[in-house]
């Protein structure tokens, strides 16, 4: 019986030519999209219900904050184009971002670098790690913007400014997590690495590295996070193009309907840096970091 | 005079713990000939990894001295390859990654990539695993991943095998098989073998000499048994065979009668 329709069914898609196939495959490609919007169904009730709050909230006449609807109408023309540029500060939204970003990847690299470096350090040598633990253990409780009046003074210009506060608010993860990285490698693998006499470089690549990997990850993920915490507030006090004195900005002219849509912004792009930190590691790794 | 293989003279073994000393093993003496299966057996906490690390070269010992093929072990090195209780093959390597990394390092100067590639193959064939050569460690059973941490010992070619209880994490199945693979290879190789275990059966199945220790602190070799069993030997045949059953008695009657454990006592 089932051989029939089986059949049946070839012969149908050979005889009635590409369109059947075609119905075949707009099918599956719509149970998919269907099974895809299920998925998301719990997020966009959660949305509808929160804004649909706070446009009743705001509503008033009265109300100091606009509701979603108004920041929609007031903000339009900078959400349908990102890219203008009059000059100065006078950019688009995605100019600012662009700026920002970039003094994160610059921050955050050097951090990463230095992290990792200083982590495998104090993880591998317990004299290192006496001597500049309890150091990093009160610095990294210190405000990232308690670092600015400092690095400004150190290096009298806003951008190298913005990114040592970058980099100084997100190397503590970095360090720490790598240093537990380190020293969780089981003694079992430091034994493989002795009875085949790797050498201190081949055991960093081939067994230290992939080791702690894991650990590394969740450090940079949190790394990149507060850089990017660290990089609205910094900019909010140098000024330029950025996103962090785009809403310093907008609030000097009362623009609140502006700060709400950068708000927006800054969230969604700070997911997605944790999300790309998290691609790269289990890349990587070759298995899930977390 | 001919020299042993492999002797142990005088090894002794102190840990300082605060101020005071404490032996764990002492005055261990032992030699081995090429292509011997020895076995240590001992309760726990007798020093027989103590021992095992102390060939390796992966501990010191505090006293006397470990001489194998005329040379002073005191470091460890591959000709001394060590299969580990809990495999410690690395996760983030396939069965293939993890022999190759010792091949590549054993053998980088003296063979080619494709003779290297070859006798990765050949040694996970020779443990029967040439059919899960790209899978990772957590794809494997216990009992495959303790294959694949033999045929990385094997593949460095070594001197000497130790083998630090390699069954003792498996089930008794399991672990039958693979006793089973690793006499067939000994007997192919003709391997010089160190094994710890606390298995008696195993012990006996397996070894050329028991070595029986005695419990710590200074601890030492108590007895040693030879087993004069014909190979190879099949565990079906030897389980009513009046010798492997008086083997068998004896180590028992050592480690029960007199060298039981103070505290089981």
């Amino acid at each position: 019986m089932s051989t029939i329709s089986e059949n049946s069914v070839v012969a149908r898609v050979q005889g009635g030519g590409g369109l059947s196939a075609l119905a075949a495959t707009l099918q599956s490609a719509l149970l998919q999209a269907r099974a895809k919007l299920f998925d998301l169904l719990p997020l966009i009730v959660a949305l509808v219900t929160l804004l649909g709050i706070w446009e009743l909230a705001c509503r008033g006449a009265g109300s100091s904050l606009p509701p979603p609807s108004r920041v929609v109408t007031d903000t339009w023309e900078l959400i349908i184009d990102p890219f203008f540029d009059n000059g100065g500060v006078d950019k688009g939204l995605f100019w600012h971002l662009a700026a920002s970003l970039k003094r994160v990847a610059v921050g955050f690299t050097l951090s990463a670098i230095t992290g990792i470096a200083l982590g495998v350090l104090i993880g591998q040598s317990s004299l290192a790690f006496r001597g500049l633990d309890p150091i990093f253990q009160v610095l990294r409780t210190v405000p990232p913007l308690a670092w600015l009046p400092i690095s400004l003074a150190a290096f009298r210009q806003a951008d190298p400014s913005a990114i040592f506060v970058i980099f100084i608010t997100s190397i503590w993860p970095i360090i720490l997590n790598t240093a537990v990285g380190v020293r969780q490698i089981p003694q079992d693998y430091r034994n493989v690495a002795r009875v085949l006499r790797l050498s201190p470089l081949e055991f960093f690549f081939r067994i230290m590295l992939p080791s702690s990997v894991p650990f590394i990850f969740t450090g940079l993920k949190i790394g990149i996070g507060l850089s990017w915490l660290a990089i609205v507030a910094a900019e909010m006090l140098i000024g330029g193009v950025g996103i962090g004195f785009f809403i310093w900005d907008a609030w000097n002219s009362s623009l609140m309907s502006e700060i709400i849509l950068a708000l927006v912004y800054v969230g969604l792009v700070g997911f997605l840096l944790d999300r790309v930190i998290t691609l790269i590691g289990n890349r990587i790794a070759g298995r899930k970091v977390g | 005079m001919t020299h042993p293989y492999l002797s142990l003279e005088n090894v002794g073994m102190d840990f300082r713990v605060g101020g005071r000393v404490f032996h764990a093993v002492t005055d261990v003496n032992l030699s081995i000939d090429r292509g011997q299966f020895v076995s240590i057996i001992g309760h726990s906490g007798c020093g027989k990894s103590t021992l095992l690390n102390i060939v390796a070269g992966l501990t010191r010992c505090t006293a006397g001295g470990v001489i194998l093929d005329g040379q002073e072990v005191n470091s460890p090195g591959p000709d001394r390859a060590v299969v580990f209780q809990n495999h410690s093959l690395l996760p983030w390597l396939t069965a293939y990654q993890n022999v190759r990394l010792a091949v590549d390092k054993v053998f980088g100067s003296s063979k080619s990539a494709a003779e290297r590639h070859d006798w990765t193959l050949h040694n996970l064939r020779l443990v029967h695993m040439d059919h899960a050569v790209d899978k990772r460690p957590d794809e494997l059973s216990g009992g495959m991943k303790q294959r694949v941490g033999i045929a990385r010992a094997l593949a460095m070619e070594p001197k000497v095998l130790l083998m630090d209880e390699p069954f003792g994490a498996l089930d008794a199945l399991t672990r039958a098989h693979l006793q089973d693979t690793v006499m067939e290879i000994q007997t192919r190789l003709n391997s010089t073998v160190i094994m710890i275990t606390h298995d008696v059966d195993e012990a006996v199945l397996l070894s050329d000499r028991i070595v029986m220790m005695t419990n710590g602190p200074s601890a030492t070799i108590g007895e040693v048994l030879t087993v004069d069993l014909p190979r190879p030997r099949r565990r079906l045949d030897l389980s009513d065979d009046a010798r492997y059953i008086g083997y068998r008695a004896s180590v028992l009657r050592f480690l029960y009668e007199r060298h039981a454990k103070p505290e089981a006592a």
